[in-house]
């Protein structure tokens, strides 16, 4: 049964990269336990418009889970309490009446800040394009059905497949590393006949942008998968070390 | 004027190989020469720039979201169609064809939709290709589901995330046209306006979302995939940002605008559940495969579901259409949802809303089956609602979902526009009156992969383009408007928030422009419409400054324009004296409630010429010809 709850919101603002940030305190009244997050926040924004202040930046956009666009750590976790669950997909009945909710921004070298909570996640294409494809053009494709593939195999593929670049699993590593985003990647398409091919070349290229973009190392921390929103197992980190190996020592690319 | 579609002439199934070949080609060295703009990157812009791309040309790609990989494509659940008879149960490009023709009440042309299910095959080829993770059977064959308004099995689907995996399949074959230095990307830029030069379309202006600088672009040609403009509505199942602003400022630069008032309500999404609300969810038409829709017998019955006995319960649309059933084409299970609830017999807190029933399946193929297909959907619903679909039926009630309509295009997907190409949905071309189940990716993809490829050539080839630079007069007049408008939006600092407004314009709409609509409710919409515009340029407060990212101001601008566009869809639909499809206007009704044609006066699309801001458009009609399907009265029972 929905019903009205009262909160206290702890907000990290930054006007811009370069600004300093500080937290700032707001109540949030009256909420529905109906809402989702981000409506309790827009609630927040509406009355912050009519006052004359400015209102919390953050991403969002298909609020239902799949454009990887919102996130935010509640509560130092990433996309809040729940599990498997996106912000936009986090429903304030999961709160109580008198809670103090402190909202921060991903922090992440990779991840510059752009305005409060809004982030710029650029480096997660730079990562995709240097090797996140399989090099076929438009056209050239033959019959669909002409080389089966394993149901388990298409299953295991579309486990991976289903990230959604959203960041979490970045910003809950204590080495802020990009490791399972990459790695989803990169197993979905070793998994496929398709993708063999290129898969260690692809291995490699990838592991190297993402150093360069400044993510960090692994160390089996595992923070990435407990709250990543779409439940990506680190089984693919496995899968994508094992490609990376094959890659440094069988070719001659480094 | 009466409008020229360019359709090639012969036989309907050999019009594309005969134009393909009668299209010059541009020569692969000269392809470099050429700039091209494309805007938007969802399935279909995304597939067109990275074929652009891969053909040789510089192309420039452009989105609001902080990736490609985001636009509002991401979203489609339930699949995509094409015409490969797999399961070999009667399907063939000519079915395809006609099935669509139908589905959309004989309001498109024939030859655009019969090229979009000759190229269907070579989409779903390219998606395993690319190393999309379909749903495979256990032979590792590719598996089909059924879709509404057919009766074959021809949707492909990666479990309820087929938009997700078909968009991150165009996006990885953007992504390697980028890494390879052949699309250049700008990712937070706003489209605001198209910049003509000596009567053609050479760029654009965009605001940089996170400067908040405005900067031109040039180029040979521009290429719009800018999406739906559902969120007229407020309330839809569009992604946030989804917005008229391209396709508006293109029209006011002299692109036709096409059967505006073409709209489709989804008959299976979550219900309105309070006035906060942001947004609607869809639940995937794939769920009424398996899930029967019903309502109480009796008006006003407020018992639990579990609690009403079979025999009180009534399936309409098994009863009223038994050969397709629960099936039935999207406007036509929406119609029968409200007219239900404005018997009284809806359920749930509002009684706008009913029942989808997996009770059945569940008996019948066990729980796990039934996981295993929509166990996504379920959580989803679950989320959202804090009921448990396996236990007790899912409530539903129809929402804003697509827009049929959208910017005239000829057979080579150009406007009326010189050198601006239009795609995916910001078109109008192949679903006539009303679109069926996964057949938008399908037609998004065929634009981008298939078409735009051949046709852009064609006109490059064909059209003296002089120099121009994004320094000039053109572009600099272009800017110095789009600033004027920012301006005069941030410093009216009025009493009421965008959003305010725009709910306000939402209930307008799909109270007068909505599922059913009347000549004296139309009539009194355009008066409220106008009126709120007025008030929205007097009353609107829109807080920070144009120089930081300002995403009040982002909203403002599209609010703004759904303002003017919200008025030219309520007289596209006045003009339309005849139902057909999503558009139900209640004074042309057969005798069993479903819509009425009228083929001899309204067989056309409609399509409006910008005339000035205080000037009504100008109408111009393109009769559509029927050379190879019969028109009837759509029949699904
Ligand atoms: C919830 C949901 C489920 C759906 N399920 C299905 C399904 O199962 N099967 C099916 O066939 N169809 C489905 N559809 C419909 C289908 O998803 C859309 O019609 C289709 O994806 C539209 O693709 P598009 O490329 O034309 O536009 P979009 O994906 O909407 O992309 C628009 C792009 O344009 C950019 N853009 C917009 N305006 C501007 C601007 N002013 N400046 C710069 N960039 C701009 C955006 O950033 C984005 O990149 C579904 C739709 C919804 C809402
Ligand atoms: S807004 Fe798209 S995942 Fe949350």
């Amino acid at each position: 049964m929905s019903k009205s709850i009262n909160l206290t919101l702890k907000v990290w603002r930054q006007d811009s990269p370069f600004a300093k940030g500080r937290f700032e305190s707001y109540k949030a009244q009256n909420i529905s336990t109906d809402m989702s997050f981000l409506e309790m926040i827009d609630v927040v924004n509406e009355q912050l418009t009519l006052q004359h202040k400015d209102p919390i930046s953050f991403d969002h956009d298909c609020r239902e889970g799949i454009c990887g666009m919102c996130g935010c750590m509640v509560n130092g976790q990433a996309h809040g309490p729940e599990k498997g669950t996106t912000l936009c997909q986090l429903h304030m009945r999961h709160f109580s009446n008198g809670d103090t909710i402190v909202i921060e921004p991903w922090r992440s070298r990779a991840f510059k800040l752009i305005k409060d909570l809004t982030v710029d996640r650029g480096a997660f294409d730079k990562i995709i394009q240097a090797g996140g494809y399989i090099s076929v053009n438009a056209g050239g494709a033959q019959d669909a059905n002409a080389i089966p593939v394993p149901q388990q195999n298409a299953e295991q593929a579309m486990d991976a497949a289903a990230c959604i670049g959203c960041g979490a699993c970045v910003a809950s590593c204590p080495n802020a590393s990009a490791m399972l985003f990459t790695s989803a990647k990169v197993s979905q398409l070793a998994l496929l006949p398709q993708g063999r091919p290129e898969a260690a070349r692809r291995a490699l290229k990838m592991i190297q942008c993402m150093d360069k973009e400044g993510f960090g190392n692994c160390t089996n921390e595992r923070e990435c998968e407990a709250r990543c929103p779409k439940e990506i197992s680190i089984i693919h980190i496995a899968r994508m070390n094992r490609e990376y190996i094959k890659a440094a020592f069988g070719s001659e690319e480094t | 004027m009466q409008l020229d579609g360019k359709v090639p002439s012969g036989p309907l199934a050999q019009k594309w190989d005969k134009h393909r070949f009668e299209l010059k080609l541009v020569n692969p060295a000269n392809k470099r020469k050429f700039d091209i703009i494309v805007v938007g990157t969802g399935l279909a812009g995304g597939s067109a720039a990275a074929t652009l791309a891969e053909l040789g040309y510089n192309v420039k790609a452009f989105c609001i979201q902080d990736s490609p990989r985001r636009a509002h494509s991401i979203a489609a659940q339930g699949g995509i169609n094409a015409a490969k008879n797999y399961p070999n149960d009667g399907d063939s490009i000519w079915r395809l064809f006609y099935d669509t023709v139908k589905g959309g009440d004989f309001r498109a042309r024939e030859a655009n939709v019969h090229r979009l299910a000759q190229v269907s095959n070579n989409i779903i080829d390219q998606g395993v290709a690319q190393g999309i993770p379909f749903a495979r059977d256990y032979g590792g064959l590719l598996a089909n589901r059924s879709f509404g308004g057919a009766q074959v099995s021809r949707t492909f689907y990666a479990r309820g995330q087929t938009g997700q995996q078909l968009l991150l399949g165009a996006y990885s074959a953007l992504s390697r046209q980028v890494g390879l230095g052949k699309v250049t990307l700008f990712t937070r830029r706003e489209m605001i306006d198209v910049v003509v030069a000596n009567g053609k379309a050479r760029g654009i202006v965009v605001r940089n979302l996170v400067t908040g600088q405005l900067e031109s672009h040039a180029a040979d040609a521009v290429v719009l995939a800018t999406g739906g403009y559902g969120n007229v509505f407020f309330l839809s199942t569009n992604a946030m940002a989804s917005n008229v602003t391209a396709a508006y400022r293109a029209y006011k630069r002299g692109a036709f605008f096409a059967n505006p008032c073409f709209t489709q309500i989804h008959p299976t999404c979550i219900p309105v559940h309070g006035t906060y609300q942001s947004k609607l969810t869809l639940m995937s038409e794939s769920l009424r495969n398996d899930g029967r829709v019903w309502v109480p017998k009796n008006p006003g019955d407020k018992r639990a579901p579990h609690q009403i006995p079979e025999s009180e319960r009534h399936y309409y649309l098994e009863e009223k259409y038994p050969s397709f059933g629960n099936l039935v084409p999207r406007d036509v299970a929406s119609r029968n949802a409200k007219e239900q609830c404005d018997q009284g017999k809806g359920v749930g807190d509002t009684g706008l809303a009913v029942y989808l029933d997996f009770g059945d399946a569940i008996k019948r193929d066990g729980r796990d089956v039934i996981e295993k297909k929509y166990g996504n959907l379920f959580h989803m619903y679950e989320k959202i609602t804090a009921d448990n679909p396996y236990q007790a039926p899912m409530m539903i009630y129809p929402a804003v979902h697509y827009t049929m309509g959208g910017l005239w295009v000829d057979y080579n997907l150009m406007s009326t526009l010189p050198g601006l190409f239009v795609l995916g949905e910001a078109n109008f071309s192949d679903h006539g009156a009303n679109r069926l189940g996964a057949s938008a990716l399908m037609q998004g993809l065929a634009d981008g992969y298939f078409v735009i490829p051949y046709t852009i050539g064609g006109y490059l080839c064909d059209t003296q383009l002089d120099a121009v630079s994004d320094s000039d007069a053109a572009f600099k007049d272009t800017e110095r408007q789009v600033k004027q408008r920012i301006d005069k939006l941030l410093s009216i600092n009025g009493k009421r928030t965008v959003d305010d407004i725009h709910r306000q314009l939402g209930l307008i709409m799909w109270d007068h422009c909505g599922m059913a609509r009347n000549n004296e409710g139309l009539d009194k919409a355009r008066g409220k419409i106008q009126q709120l515009r007025a008030e929205f340029w007097e009353n609107v407060k829109v807080p920070g400054s144009v120089s930081q990212f300002n995403q009040s101001l982002e909203r403002a601008g599209r609010v703004a324009d759904f303002l003017e566009f919200a008025e030219l869809m309520v007289s596209d639909a006045r003009a339309r004296q005849e139902s057909c499809g999503g558009h139900f206007n209640e004074g042309f009704q057969s005798e069993e409630n479903e819509a009425l044609r009228d083929d001899e006066n309204y067989c056309h699309v409609s399509s409006w010429e910008y005339k000035g801001d205080d000037t009504e458009p100008e109408f111009h009609k393109e009769p559509l010809e029927f050379e190879n399907v019969k028109l009837t009265q759509r029949s699904y029972k």
